[in-house]
């Protein structure tokens, strides 16, 4: 197969050409600045408008809670570090996840540095987040409570829904970040009790370089970047026109096709999964069998380190990632595989295979056949296997 | 990322295996962090490598520099092969990307581990070779993001 098989739609996808086409004309024709007063940009106006209408009906939100940012980072950030500002007087303690992004995570540890107090609750071990641990971290100095929707890694999707109950029964603030999740599963920010969302458009065939952050009315916090009224005043800069309507296309598309495309991605996914697990020995399926994203398989092969899992199937033309230490530029293997309790050298040999709905059962075949050779070749290498064999030899 | 000379070690690993009855045997790293080399060496009665084998757990890079180093001491006496530094074996493969320097230096230890081993197991010193470090990640500091 001389084709290039794209297997990690996690990490970014591709821009579907309807929304490239749509995106075009505010480049070169409607090129004017939302915020201009003449008619010729009340095109721009009106398109970034449908494009908010468009995120707001795939999150079951007011339009004009929608604020377009630069990306899921940039929103992740923005709604922690401003919550932390505008509800000092409340307190300034958070609470999360052990296995955030690390746009939270990071940001978190920022905080701290700030002066902030963050609790982080423990996962299970399919990554599912304890509620019992989340509902007694709440203290009465407590702003905010964030949980990712689903994780980028394992594919947990968490039961945000009660979570949004817990915070709100205390009367918490509820972050998710849902970069993950956004387009790919149902989300309702006025049934799961969400305050604050971020989500990004290129993890959902829309462009790269815009996000969105949803605020509920009534959440007081304040701009993040400073220099103009865009964005009702919350998020200065001039608006990234044909990212925005490249943005809503992709909304409107996700929403659209949910479920034709999910059943499609969970058939595949499941094929994959069973396939790997059955014909490739000393497997391990990482994150929740069902609550799981359905374009999202994760495994452990173990005795072996997924750098070089990698570059093998990069060179037979497949592309997929890991959260090996040596992907990361750390010495430590991935945060989230270490947290649903995986030991280092387990953790290293992980592969996270992404999906699309327009992969299919053939590259998913190939791709499980060139893997069967790559991990063989990579334990006949290996001195942890050499032990290994050696041992069950005695 | 990567040189072509280490994509051609990674690829075309040499010397990968096992000797039975080595003279000497050493393996460092730790799986923790991510990378184990276990170097194999035969060395006949004049001191000479006759054989070298490995086998690594690790990225392209710890496969590319394990194997390099076999190549730079096979053939050679003990002694020319306790000088051959993570810095030759980086140079032989064309430069390492910086965070993957740390592979060079596992397959410097794998070699000396190697000859500490035989060296024990023959009751003999050889001049200038140190202990070696069989957990190396302990030298490492972790950078702070």
């Amino acid at each position: 197969m001389s084709k290039m098989i794209y297997l990690d739609n996690a990490a970014t996808t591709q821009v579907y050409p309807e929304v490239l086409e749509t995106m075009l004309p505010y480049f070169t024709e409607h090129y004017g600045n939302p915020s201009a007063i003449y008619t010729f940009a009340d095109i721009s106006k009106k398109a970034v408008d449908e494009a908010r209408g468009a995120v707001a009906d795939l999150l079951h939100a007011r339009m004009d809670d929608v604020y377009f940012t630069g990306g899921g980072s940039e929103s992740d950030n923005w709604a922690l570090k401003a919550t932390v500002e505008a509800y000092a007087s409340k307190g300034k303690h958070i609470i999360t996840s052990t296995i955030e992004h690390h746009a939270v995570l990071h940001t978190c540890a920022y905080l701290e540095k700030q002066g902030c107090e963050v609790t982080y609750v423990n996962v299970d071990e399919n990554g599912k987040i304890k509620l019992d641990e989340l509902e007694a971290a709440i203290r009465p100095d407590t702003i905010l409570i964030s949980v990712m929707a689903a994780n980028n890694e394992i594919g947990t999707i968490q039961p945000i829904a009660e979570i949004g109950r817990i915070a709100h029964e205390h009367g918490v603030l509820f972050h998710t970040d849902a970069v993950q999740a956004f387009g790919h599963i149902p989300l309702d920010v006025e049934s799961m009790n969400i305050d604050m969302l971020s989500a990004s458009g290129h993890k959902i065939n829309g462009p790269k370089g815009i996000g969105v952050l949803y605020i509920r009315k009534g959440v007081k916090i304040r701009s993040f970047l400073h220099g103009g009224a865009q964005e009702r005043k919350r998020r200065a800069g001039t608006h990234n026109v044909p990212g925005i309507v490249g943005m809503g296309k992709a909304a409107r598309l996700a929403k659209e096709n949910m479920a034709a495309r999910s059943e499609k991605e969970i058939s595949l996914r499941d094929h994959l999964i069973e396939r790997v697990l059955k014909e490739i020995p000393y497997t391990r399926l990482n994150g929740d069998r069902t609550d799981r994203l359905p374009n999202n398989a994760n495994f452990c092969f173990r005795f072996i380190e997924g750098e070089s899992m990698l570059i093998l199937l990069d060179q037979a033309g497949v592309c997929g990632s890991s959260g090996s230490a040596c992907t990361s530029g750390s010495l430590d293997p991935s945060h989230v595989l270490l947290a649903i309790g995986l030991p280092h050298e387990i953790a290293h040999g992980s592969l996270r295979l992404t999906l699309s709905e327009k992969n299919t059962l053939e590259e998913i075949d190939y791709t499980v056949e060139e893997l069967k050779k790559i991990i063989e070749r990579l334990r006949g290498m290996s001195p942890l296997y050499e032990d290994f064999v050696k041992k069950q030899n005695v | 990322m990567y040189s072509e000379k280490v994509m051609d070690h990674f690829n075309h690993p040499r010397n990968v295996g096992e000797i039975e009855n080595a003279s000497g045997v050493g393996t460092v790293g730790n799986a923790k962090c991510g990378d184990i080399m276990r170097m194999y060496l035969d060395i006949d009665d004049d001191g000479i490598i006759r054989d070298v084998k490995f086998k690594t757990f690790g990225c392209g890079a710890a496969v590319a520099t394990s194997s390099m180093a076999t190549e730079l001491v096979k053939g050679k006496t003990v002694q020319q092969a306790l000088e051959v530094t993570n810095k030759a074996v980086m140079e032989a493969l064309d430069g390492l990307p910086p965070v993957k320097v740390h592979c060079s230096l596992l397959a410097e230890e794998a070699i000396h581990a190697a000859l500490w081993d035989y060296a024990e197991k023959n009751n003999i010193t050889i001049e200038g070779l140190e202990k070696p470090v069989s957990d190396i990640s302990e030298k490492e500091e972790e950078e702070e993001y």
